[in-house]
C-alpha cells in the first residue's frame, strides 16, 4: 500500500529567507490587532461585564429581529444586544447590568424572561444567565491572571529546559498568538467570555507544543552540526520537522473543523477561536519562532561549554561577529 | 526495542482492560446503570450545560450579619446585667446603644463596674482555637462599657454563619426532591448551589433565597395613624411595611418591637388550605414553650390584632377572636400552592443566619442540554473518525497502532473521569476533541522520526528504536507545558474553564501513556514476531 505523504520527502525550503518579511508581517499584525481591540473593542460577554443573557428558541417561525428588539425594548431592561445562533431559530438576548444592588441583575433577569414569554408565548427560554457586577469583575481578573501566569510559567519552563534565548523566543511567540487571537475576537465581534479565556489558554498550550518540537530539533542539531552556520541550521531544523508540523496541524484542524460545523452552537465562538489559533500557530512555528534565535545569537556554545573546548584543546570554536560559529 | 518485558505487557494490558471496564457504566442507560452493584456505580457526571439545570452563586450580606451580631449582643448584655438570682442581682444600666459598629452602655452605679465587666467576660468567649476573644471590652469615661467585635470574632461569626447557612440551604434543596444537588461553600462568604435537571429556577431561588425569619408581634393599638404616616411612632414600636401584594389599607403596620414568638419555636410547618376560603396557606405548630406563650399572649389580647412578620415584612395582621390554645396557627397571604410549599420548607429548615443574595445564575433547559450533548457527541465521533482515517492513510500499519492507542485513550479518559466522578461540561467536549487532535501529535512525532531514520539508511529495528527515544524528549517537554497551562486554568479559572482543564489534564496524561507506551508494545510485538527487513511507513 502506498502511503500518503502530506509533505514531500527531503524538503529544503529556505524559510529563514523570509524572516524579515515574516517578522515585519507579524509585528504589523500584532499592532493591527492591538489597534482593533482598542478601537472596536471586544464584545465582552456577561461573564465579564455583568448583566443577563437569555437564549430564546422559537418553536414556530422566528419573528424578525426588529420585532424582538422592539419587544425587549418595551420590557424596560435597557439596551439589548440580540444575536442569532447560526441557522437555528434561536437568538441570544443580552442586556447590560442594571444599576442598583447585587440582586438587581437577578431581578432584571427575571423581568426579561417574563417579558419575553409574554411577548412571544410560543418561545422557549433555553438558558438564562445573570452575573452581578462584583462577580464579573472577579471573573475578568482571574481570567487575566491565569492567562498571564500560563504565559510566564511556560516561558520559565522553556528557559530552564533550553536556554534563555529560547525562553524569550517562546514568550514573544506566545504574545504574538495571544495578541492575534484578541484581534480575531475584536474583528469578528464574537462574544468574549470565560470560554474564550479557555480557548486562549489552549492556544497558548498548543502553540508551545509546536515551538518545543522545533526548538528540540534545533538543540539537537546544534549539538550535532557544530560547524554549521545558524541560518542553514535553523532552516534544516524547520524542514526536518515540517512533515510533523503539517500533519499535526491538519489533524487538529480537521477535528476542530468538524466541531465548528456540526458541534453545538453554544461553543461556536470557542471553537472558532481555537481554529484560528491553530492556524496562526502553524504559521508561527514555521516562520515566526526561529528568527529571534538568530538575533539573540544562539549557537552551539549555548549547549556545549565553550571554555572546555578552548582550554582542553578540543574542537576549536571561533565566533564570528554575526554570532554564527565556524 | 524488542526487549519488551512480559510484566510490562501484562501491566499495560491490565490498565487498558480496567479502562474499558470502568468506562462501560458511563455508556449505559440510566436504568441499566442503577441495576449495577454500588461499587460499579461510578460514571461521568454531565455538567449543567449538558444535563440542564441551575447553577446559583449566593453571597452572604455581611453587613446584615454584623447587624444581627450586634442585636444579639445587645440582648446578651441585657440578660447578663439582669443577673441570675432575682432583682437583687441586677446591675442598673442606661444609654444602651449599638451605633457605630459596637455596643456601649452606662453602668449607673460605678461600684458595679467591675462586676459588669466580669459578667461580660464570660459571655465573650474565645473565637475559635486561637483563644482570642470575639469582643473587646473597654471602659471609657470611668462608667461606660464599650464592646467592639474583634476581627477574629467577626471572621469566626461569618464562618459559623456560612456553615449553618450551607446546612440550611442543603435541607431546603433536598426537600425539593431533586436528584444529586451540589451545595458547597466557596470562598469566605459564598455558597454554590447546583441542581441538575431543574425545570424552574425561579422556585429554587424563592426557596433558598428566603431568610425565613418568622416573627409574631403585636400591633401597637396606641399608635396614631396620622403620626405613623409621618414616621413618628410610640417608644418601643416600629413601622413594618407589608410584603408585596399584601395588606389592603395602609402600606405598613405599627408593631411592638418585642417579639411574641419567633420561628425558632416552630416544630413543623406544612402547606395546607384555608378551610373557609380554600386558599393555600401554611400551617405551623409551635413547641411546648411556644404554645404556652402563644396561648398566654392571645388570651390577654383578645380583640386586638397581632402580625405575622416574615423577613421584616408583614404578611398578615389578623384580629385575635379567641385565645389560641392548641399551639398551631395558619399563615395566610397571597400564596400559590408552590409558594406556600416553599415557605413551609423554608420555615421547617430554619431561618438563614444571614441574608443571601444571588450574584450569579446560569440555567440551561434540559432540551438545550440534550441538544448540546447530541451535537457534541456526534461531532466528537466524526472528528475522531476523520483523524483515524488520516492517520491510517498516512502511516499505514503504524497508523493502525496509533489509532488503537487513540481508541484506548478515549476509554481511559472516560474511565478516569468516572472514577473521580468528574463532570463533563460543554467546553469539556471541546477539550476532548482537542485531546484527540493533539493525541496523534505524539504518534506523528514518533512516526516521522522513524521515517527520517529509515531515510538515513538505518535498519528497521534501529530506526524504530531511535524514533521512540528521540521523539520522547520533545513529547515530554511539549506535554509538560500543556499541563502547566491546564493546571493554571484549573486553579485560577472558574466554572467552564475548570471543566475544560480537568478533561485536558486527564487527556494529556492518558494520551502520553497510550501514544508512547501502548503503541510501543504493539510495535515491539510485531517486530519480534515478524522480523521485517523493511518498514512501510
Amino acid at each position: 500500500m502506498r502511503l500518503l505523504k502530506l509533505v514531500p520527502d527531503d524538503t529544503n525550503y529556505d524559510f529563514l529567507k523570509w524572516r524579515k518579511l515574516a517578522s515585519f508581517m507579524s509585528f504589523f499584525l500584532v499592532v493591527v490587532s492591538i489597534a482593533l481591540v482598542a478601537v472596536k473593542g471586544l464584545n465582552l460577554g456577561i461573564d465579564f461585564v455583568g448583566g443577563q443573557s437569555v437564549r430564546v428558541e422559537f418553536t414556530q417561525t422566528m419573528p424578525p429581529i426588529e420585532d424582538i428588539r422592539e419587544a425587549v425594548g418595551e420590557i424596560g431592561v435597557g439596551e439589548a444586544t440580540i444575536q442569532q445562533f447560526g441557522s437555528d431559530s434561536a437568538v441570544s438576548i443580552r442586556t447590560a447590568l442594571p444599576d442598583g444592588d447585587k440582586a438587581a441583575a437577578e431581578r432584571a433577569g427575571q423581568q426579561l424572561v417574563a417579558g419575553i414569554q409574554k411577548a412571544f408565548p410560543t418561545a422557549r427560554t433555553g438558558s438564562v444567565e445573570t452575573v452581578s457586577g462584583k462577580v464579573s469583575e472577579e471573573l475578568l481578573r482571574t481570567g487575566a491572571i491565569s492567562l498571564a501566569l500560563a504565559m510566564l510559567g511556560i516561558s520559565i519552563y522553556i528557559w530552564i529546559r533550553f536556554e534563555w534565548q529560547f525562553g524569550v523566543g517562546a514568550l514573544g511567540r506566545l504574545f504574538h498568538e495571544v495578541a492575534l487571537t484578541f484581534g480575531f475576537f475584536a474583528i469578528t465581534q464574537l462574544q468574549f467570555d470565560l470560554n474564550s479565556v479557555a480557548a486562549l489558554l489552549t492556544i497558548v498550550g498548543y502553540s508551545l507544543n509546536d515551538t518545543i518540537v522545533v526548538y528540540d530539533r534545533i538543540r539537537e542539531n546544534l549539538k550535532k552540526y557544530r560547524k554549521m552556520d545558524i541560518v542553514p541550521l535553523l532552516n534544516l531544523s524547520i524542514n526536518e520537522t515540517l512533515a510533523r508540523t503539517v500533519m499535526t496541524s491538519v489533524s487538529i484542524l480537521l477535528a476542530l473543523g468538524v466541531l465548528l460545523v456540526m458541534g453545538p452552537d453554544v461553543i461556536f465562538g470557542f471553537t472558532a477561536a481555537m481554529l484560528f489559533g491553530v492556524f496562526v500557530g502553524t504559521y508561527s512555528s514555521i516562520l515566526m519562532s526561529t528568527p529571534v534565535l538568530v538575533w539573540l545569537k544562539v549557537g552551539p556554545h549555548s549547549f556545549v561549554p565553550r571554555t572546555v573546548a578552548g582550554i582542553e584543546g578540543g574542537e576549536r570554536v571561533e565566533r564570528k561577529d554575526d554570532g554564527a560559529v565556524v | 526495542m524488542l526487549d519488551f518485558p512480559r510484566w510490562k505487557t501484562i501491566g499495560i494490558s491490565i490498565i487498558l482492560l480496567l479502562g474499558i471496564v470502568f468506562s462501560i457504566p458511563s455508556f449505559l442507560p440510566t436504568k441499566a446503570f442503577e441495576s449495577l452493584p454500588g461499587f460499579a456505580q461510578a460514571k461521568v457526571n454531565l455538567g449543567l450545560d449538558l444535563a440542564g439545570g441551575s447553577h446559583l452563586l449566593l453571597e452572604a450580606d455581611i453587613a446584615d450579619l454584623r447587624k444581627t451580631q450586634l442585636t444579639n449582643m445587645e440582648k446578651t448584655v441585657r440578660t447578663a446585667m439582669r443577673g441570675d438570682s432575682g432583682p437583687d442581682d441586677d446591675i442598673a444600666i442606661g444609654e444602651l446603644s449599638n451605633a457605630g459598629g459596637g455596643i456601649s452602655f452606662l453602668v449607673r452605679d460605678q461600684a458595679q463596674l467591675d462586676e459588669a465587666r466580669e459578667r461580660l467576660f464570660s459571655e465573650t468567649r474565645g473565637a475559635g482555637l486561637t483563644g482570642q476573644r470575639d469582643w473587646n471590652i473597654n471602659v471609657v469615661d470611668s462608667q461606660r462599657i464599650v464592646l467592639t467585635p474583634t476581627s477574629a470574632g467577626q471572621t469566626q461569626a461569618v464562618a459559623n454563619a456560612m456553615d449553618t447557612a450551607r446546612d440550611i440551604i442543603d435541607k431546603r434543596v433536598n426537600a425539593l426532591g431533586t436528584r444529586e444537588p451540589t451545595i458547597i461553600r466557596e470562598g469566605d462568604d459564598r455558597v454554590v448551589v447546583q441542581v441538575p435537571g431543574l425545570q424552574d429556577p425561579a422556585a429554587l431561588k424563592e426557596l433558598i433565597g428566603k431568610t425565613a425569619r418568622l416573627e409574631f408581634r403585636m400591633v401597637d393599638t396606641n399608635a396614631d395613624p396620622a403620626e405613623a404616616a409621618a414616621g413618628r411612632v410610640p417608644v418601643g414600636s416600629e413601622i413594618v411595611p407589608y410584603a408585596e401584594g399584601e395588606g389592603s389599607g395602609a402600606p405598613f403596620e405599627v408593631l411592638r418591637r418585642q417579639v411574641m414568638i419567633s420561628g425558632e419555636q416552630l416544630i413543623n410547618a406544612q402547606q395546607s388550605y384555608d378551610p373557609q376560603s380554600g386558599q393555600p396557606v401554611v400551617s405551623i405548630r409551635f413547641d411546648s414553650g411556644g404554645s404556652s406563650t402563644f396561648a398566654k399572649v392571645t388570651a390577654q389580647n383578645v380583640g386586638k390584632r397581632f402580625a405575622m412578620v416574615l423577613d421584616g415584612k408583614v404578611l398578615s395582621a389578623p384580629s385575635i377572636n379567641e385565645p389560641i390554645l392548641g399551639g398551631s396557627a395558619q399563615i395566610s397571604g397571597s400564596f400559590s400552592v408552590a409558594s406556600a410549599n416553599a415557605l413551609a420548607i423554608s420555615l421547617r429548615s430554619g431561618a438563614l443566619p444571614v441574608k443571601m443574595t444571588v450574584v450569579e445564575e446560569r440555567t440551561v433547559s434540559p432540551e438545550l442540554g440534550q441538544d448540546s450533548i447530541e451535537k457534541g457527541v456526534l461531532a466528537g465521533i466524526i472528528a475522531t473518525v476523520s483523524v483515524l482515517t488520516l492517520m491510517l492513510v498516512v502511516y499505514g500499519r503504524f497508523g493502525v497502532y496509533a489509532n488503537l492507542a487513540l481508541v484506548f485513550n478515549v476509554f481511559l479518559i472516560i474511565a478516569i473521569m468516572a472514577a473521580f466522578n468528574a463532570t463533563l461540561t460543554l467546553p469539556g467536549i471541546a477539550g476532548f476533541v482537542l485531546t484527540v487532535g493533539a493525541a496523534v501529535d505524539a504518534n506523528v512525532l514518533i512516526n516521522e522520526r522513524i521515517r527520517e531514520e529509515l531515510k538515513r539508511g538505518r535498519r528497521p529495528f534501529q530506526a524504530v528504536e531511535l524514533g521512540y527515544t528521540e521523539a520522547s524528549r520533545a513529547i515530554f517537554d511539549a506535554n509538560v507545558t500543556n499541563v502547566i497551562a491546564a493546571g493554571l486554568m484549573f486553579w485560577f479559572g472558574s466554572g467552564p474553564i475548570k471543566g475544560f482543564a480537568v478533561v485536558l489534564t486527564i487527556g494529556i496524561v492518558t494520551s502520553v501513556f497510550t501514544a508512547v507506551t501502548v503503541t510501543r508494545m504493539f510495535v515491539a510485538h510485531w517486530l519480534r514476531t515478524n522480523r521485517p527487513t523493511s518498514i512501510n511507513i
